[in-house]
């Protein structure tokens, strides 16, 4: 009986040393996930960190005066110039143009998926409509440049060889499957009493869509071209290849325009030596694009969140 | 009693219906039409160009003697490398997210954080890796460098569809591997991980055909553009696909835009490769588990 317990005893010990084995490699890996995790944060510190650090010896240089009151941007020539405006401007009309076309085309089909699609035809269009988005960029800025600027140069004689409108209306196109998505899912959110009450009431579909449907869902559809202005403001390579590369304060879609992330390509192609003014122009720019995208984001999630509260 | 009758208010509204259901479908069908007429104009472009001498040459001044090797080989050494590296630190995260961190501050930090890191343009990641990686870590312009800003620019993608997969799993399945006496990590990995493998792995490859058509962050990194060499290793300098596509369309002589959409056809059969393993995977798995 003694050593049966003797026995018990030793088992216990074992069993207990396991238990606490287990418990620490438990805990190890508790931690090895966390910091996984925690990745993530100190990739948003290093991003905040590198645009601060590099923007405030920007300005040691530059005075923010000169910054925001000139209008033109030469750093690269002999007589510097630092007036973001022109990249703004040409960020600003390129993005303009893609929403213009995106909007309607991405909200059109939205409308079509959810209140007009059968079931097959819409298992057919949503993941054919995910494709557009999928493309590489690359690819659509060749599509801008060689194919529709000469094909828009029938039409439109006085267009420049690198100009706005062409890469603004391919990227039109990249963006709408985004817009027509997350339109898709606010329209889709509308309950479907509501819809019912206004046919009971004698309202033709016409009428649901528009008086009913559509104004219940805007602020969802608002973030989703919110959304989509943050990712054509973003958007490099298309405008990169055929927007050209001239700083150029005008709203003339037929001139060329270069973007915030053209010129910040237009660096990194050329070897700029760290320290420099022009090096620290990339981050400059950068920085105010940041501050650009963050802040149409942020509006766009308090949009989207009123949208779902309001429901 | 004349506004209830229907046959009254309904014709004219009727027609009405039809063509604005046929704009709708008009304005989901254009663009697609519009990108199958250009992906046909390149492709038919790019396949006169595309041999065997083309995938296996090196850049060149004379874009009939120009080939698209070191772009290719740069291009799996680099998403590869991504992979490996932001994989594991993706689902890692998203594990801790959903089946560790519960409703902690921390967790709750981590995952707007994430929400805010999606919607960064992919062309700010280049100023990191350039200044952090290539500069201060002094990596230069290596394929090492290139592959730590590309892991962190994929990381959100493959968190995001590992939590969506994660998700997937019955609570419980969880509570059965709990109430067995199995611990936390052994029901991770022995039952949720397992089960949410289609997911995760359909997630993994949508984040490394993401990497595979970015350009933008390696260009501000400082990738070259003429690379007559292979890597040799992690320090070594390198140049993508796209990269070598975005030279080639640059370039002023007609030349070198059919060599451009030669490679663009090349870089499309990449994702084609990839989509259809991610589909195929996922079916897969499925009819496993069922």
């Amino acid at each position: 009986m003694g050593g049966e317990t003797t026995g018990r005893g030793r088992l216990d010990v074992a069993d207990m040393r396991r238990r606490v084995g287990a418990h620490a490699r438990e805990r190890v890996i508790e931690l090895l996930l966390t910091a996984c995790g925690v990745v993530s944060i100190v990739t948003t510190v290093a991003i905040l960190g590198v645009l601060v650090f590099e923007t405030a010896s920007f300005f040691a240089e530059v005075s923010l005066a000169e910054f925001l009151l000139d209008t033109r941007w030469t750093p690269l020539f002999v007589d510097k110039h630092f007036g973001i405006w022109p990249l703004v401007a040409g960020t600003v009309l390129t993005s303009a143009i893609a929403i213009g076309v995106a909007l309607p085309f991405g909200l059109l089909a939205a409308i079509y998926l959810s209140e007009f699609a059968t079931p097959r035809a819409r298992s057919l269009l949503k993941p054919a409509l995910e494709v557009l988005a999928g493309v590489p960029t690359i690819v659509y800025g060749y599509f801008a440049l060689v194919v529709l600027t000469p094909l828009l140069q029938r039409f439109i004689p006085d267009l420049a060889g690198f100009n706005a409108l062409s890469p603004g209306i391919i990227m039109g196109i990249m963006i709408m499957p985004m817009i027509c998505s997350l339109s898709e899912d606010a329209i889709f959110a509308v309950p479907e009493s509501m819809r019912e009450g206004a046919y009971a009431l004698g309202a033709g579909k016409l009428q649901t869509v528009f008086r009913v449907v559509l104004p219940t869902a805007f602020s969802g559809i608002a973030a989703s071209v919110i959304l989509a202005i943050s990712r054509a403001v973003g958007e490099t390579m298309i405008v990169a290849i055929a927007a050209g590369q001239q700083p150029n304060l005008t709203a003339n879609p037929r001139e060329s325009v270069e973007t915030m992330t053209t010129y910040m390509v237009q660096i990194g192609l050329g070897d700029t030596p760290t320290g420099t003014i022009e090096y620290k122009t990339l981050f400059v720019v950068g920085a105010s694009l940041f501050v650009m995208t963050f802040a149409i984001n942020l509006l766009s999630q308090r949009l989207s969140r009123r949208f779902r509260e309001g429901r | 009693m004349a506004g209830l009758d229907p046959g009254q208010a309904k014709p004219p509204s009727r027609a009405l219906e039809r063509a604005f259901a046929g704009l709708c479908l008009a304005a989901a069908l254009l663009p697609l039409l519009l990108l199958f007429v250009l992906l046909a104009d390149v492709v038919y472009d790019g396949l006169s160009r595309l041999d065997w001498a083309f995938l296996t040459s090196y850049p060149s001044r004379r874009p009939e003697r120009a080939g698209v090797l070191a772009g290719l080989v740069g291009s799996f050494y680099l998403v590869g490398l991504t992979a490996l590296i932001a994989l594991p630190l993706g689902v890692g995260a998203a594990v801790y997210l959903e089946e560790y961190g519960g409703r902690g501050r921390l967790a709750q930090i981590i995952e707007v954080n994430i929400s805010n890191l999606a919607g960064v343009p992919s062309i700010i990641y280049g100023l990191l890796g350039l200044e952090l990686f290539a500069r201060t870590l002094a990596m230069g312009r290596s394929l090492l460098a290139g592959a730590l800003m590309m892991a962190l620019l994929v990381m959100p993608i493959v968190i995001l569809s590992t939590r969506e997969a994660l998700r997937t799993v019955p609570l419980g399945m969880r509570e059965a591997g709990l109430a067995l006496g199995a611990t936390r990590w052994q029901v991770t990995r022995r039952i949720v991980l397992p089960m949410s493998l289609p997911g995760i792995l359909t997630g993994a490859i949508l984040a490394i055909a993401r990497a595979i058509g970015e350009a933008a962050p390696l260009i501000v990194l400082g990738a070259l553009t003429y690379v007559d060499f292979l890597p040799d290793g992690l320090r070594s300098a390198f140049t993508v696909l796209p990269i070598q596509i975005f030279n080639w369309i640059g370039r002023p002589q007609a030349g070198f835009k059919l060599n451009a959409a030669a490679g663009i056809v090349l870089l499309l059969l990449m994702l084609l490769l990839f989509n259809g393993l991610a589909i195929y995977l996922r079916n897969y798995f499925q009819r496993r588990t069922r």
